[in-house]
């Protein structure tokens, strides 16, 4: 079990207000990643679930038991930190029995459960290493070792790959996703990479300035954004908003449309502009294009073997049916 | 990085630097050799111009045999330890209040290092005169106002005497020395154990302590090596009379108030060689400790 609310939950150091109330149901199992911009109060509301840091007002609530007041080790999470926290002086079996050397159990049990976590993270060969002669994601593993083996109600990451080069960070995403899969636990995660937020989440929790802006499955962020900060945040490349005339067409203050939503070419088309920068990725052609419509470039997805040169002359045509309307307050128009 | 020319000149220019290093050291430890093989009682009339007399080992037995020689070596040991055991112990403990955020931290840092900017000398007379003495001390009458009769500290406790105003001394160097160890923990070490479940005791024990372990020795290897030559406080406090006198004491009265320096000097080498036998002991428990 492992269901976790949070009921009118604020935090404030000193007179600073990080996280207004906020209210959050996270259910049994699932992955919920809270994403959003440096500062946005996301490893706060982590700690505040763990408990590492005491709620100002409101009530945290996990599996129907209310956990405010709970010390951190007797609510059952684990945590996985972003520096990993291994304990340097101790050999990576230390590491991982260290949960259960503190709850009292005997050193068969012990020996059995890091056993089997090592089996499960592929740790085997370096249980009597120390974590100073471990590779990065070696000790990323064993930090989760660490969290696994407490057979937690819930596991909480907070940027637990920030500290990896980009390969590795796609082979540690998809391990954990693995992970989830296997052990059907709740994983709470926090990123501020939305990359990770999508590919990893059954719930994606899109906070700025500790206020919830969004929460919903990452396809239903994607495709229904709720404001145009949910809008700009979740995609990559991002979303095209524009302001001004392009936008007074279609009876919104501000419209969306994602570089995949645009038809380029050089004959015709609603739009017209000049092709500035473009990336070409192989899979895909990213162009820059510099248009009538609005005062910032847009980008616009093309095929891969599409080719236009620097200062080419092209139309685009945003497809409507997946054209994005924002009011004035930046709220998502109906 | 350093090419076969930026070497060269980098020793070019330690030459000199190395070469006083060297010559500090050898000139006051070959006169020390030379004049512990030698008869040399200035009262007597030997002096370096008359030349000396040769009496290959007879200062070294001598200077061993002499019944002021084991209980030198045990109030030395004595001190050191005792030193040592109450400098890390406290030093510990004041480092972790210090450590806490209060208000006022950066003046009560200050202050509790401050003994240790006070000269050996003035801080033996002022503990000496102001709180150990037994009629007008501080401490005397803290007794008598209690009813009790006042200890005289220095002749009836002389080595706990000592061995607290050298603590003293020395208190402020382990606690600073300890305090930037606990400043570099990683707090998500601490946090990462509490969400384990360990609780206060515990993370002391098993993060905490071990990650001072390093702090700890080179505080043990530095005052070890300052504490085997106190020499200031005993001379103001004792004059190495109640069984305070330390190897380093028994070398000073052999050489300036017996008037012999070839026993002195003896002193001296064996000395040098209990320095040593400590010295490489710790080394290597510092070298094991420093590679983790």
């Amino acid at each position: 079990m492992g269901q976790i609310q949070l009921n009118q939950v604020s935090k404030s150091f000193g007179s600073v207000e990080v996280i207004p109330p906020l209210d959050l149901t996270i259910e049994d199992g699932e992955f919920v990643v809270f994403v959003g911009p440096s500062g946005c109060g996301k490893s706060t509301l982590l700690r505040l679930i763990a408990g590492l840091e005491d709620v100002t007002e409101g009530h945290v609530t996990i599996d129907g038991q209310d956990a405010t007041e709970v010390v951190p080790a007797k609510r059952g999470l684990a945590m996985v930190f972003q520096s990993y926290a291994l304990y340097p002086h101790m050999s990576v079996r230390k590491n991982i029995a260290f949960p259960l050397r503190m709850a009292g159990l005997d050193k068969a049990q012990q020996d059995k459960s890091v056993a089997q976590a090592a089996e499960v993270l592929n740790l085997t060969d370096y249980l009597d290493r120390r974590p100073g002669q471990l590779s990065g994601g070696q000790r990323q593993r064993v930090a989760i070792g660490r969290a696994i083996v407490r057979e937690p109600a819930a596991f909480l990451f907070d940027e637990p790959l920030s500290n990896l080069d980009a390969a590795l960070r796609v082979g540690m995403r998809l391990e954990i996703s693995e992970l989830h899969k296997r052990l059907k636990t709740t994983m709470i995660y926090v990123t501020h990479d939305q990359v990770e937020a999508m590919t990893m989440a059954d719930k994606i929790v899109v906070l700025q300035a500790g206020v919830i802006e969004q929460v919903g499955s990452p396809l239903e962020l994607y495709q229904r954004p709720r404001n145009t900060f949910v809008a700009g945040f979740i995609g990559s490349p991002k979303m095209n908003l524009i302001q001004g005339p392009g936008a007074d067409k279609y009876g919104a203050a501000t419209i969306g449309i994602r570089p995949e939503h645009i038809d380029i070419n050089e004959e015709e088309g609603l739009w017209h502009g000049t092709v500035g920068v473009s990336e070409h990725l192989g899979s895909d052609t990213f162009f820059h294009v510099q248009c009538n419509a609005s005062h910032e470039p847009l980008t616009v997805r093309a095929t891969g073997e599409m080719a236009l040169e620097y200062g080419a002359e092209v139309h685009l045509t945003p497809r409507t049916e997946h054209l994005h309307k924002f009011d004035a307050k930046g709220l998502r128009m109906e | 990085m350093a090419t076969q020319h930026s070497r060269s000149a980098a020793r070019l220019m330690m030459a000199p630097a190395v070469v006083l290093l060297l010559g500090w050291m050898l000139v006051p430890l070959t006169m020390t050799l030379y004049f512990s093989f030698k008869k040399y009682l200035p009262m007597r009339g030997d002096s370096l111009a008359n030349g000396l007399d040769w009496v290959g080992f007879a200062n070294y037995a001598r200077f061993v045999t002499s019944s002021s020689f084991w209980p030198s070596v045990y109030a030395t040991l004595v001190i050191v330890g005792g030193v040592l055991v109450i400098t890390v112990i406290l030093g510990i403990f004041l480092a972790l209040l210090l450590d806490q955020p209060m208000w006022g931290q950066g003046v009560v840092r200050i202050l509790v290092i401050a003994p240790f900017f006070v000269m050996p000398t003035v801080s033996g007379l002022v503990w000496k005169n102001m709180f150990m003495d037994p009629v007008n001390g501080f401490f005397a009458h803290v007794w008598r106002s209690v009813g009790a009769e006042p200890i005289e500290w220095l002749s009836q406790a002389s080595l706990p005497s000592l061995i607290l105003i050298v603590s003293w001394q020395w208190l402020p160097f382990a606690t600073l020395i300890l305090l930037t160890a606990f400043q570099s923990l990683d707090q998500e070490q601490l946090e990462a154990a509490e969400m384990d479940g360990a609780r206060w005791p515990q993370r002391f024990v098993f993060i905490v302590l071990p990650h001072l372990s390093r702090a700890i020795t080179v505080v043990l290897l530095i005052q070890t090596i300052f504490l085997l030559s106190i020499f200031a406080e005993i001379f103001v406090t004792t004059q190495g009379s109640f069984g305070t006198k330390t190897l380093t004491y028994l070398i000073y009265q052999r050489v300036l108030e017996s008037q012999n320096v070839g026993l002195g000097s003896a002193g001296g080498v064996y000395a040098i060689i209990l320095a040593n036998i400590v010295a490489i002991f710790l080394m290597r428990i510092v070298g094991k400790n420093l590679d983790a």
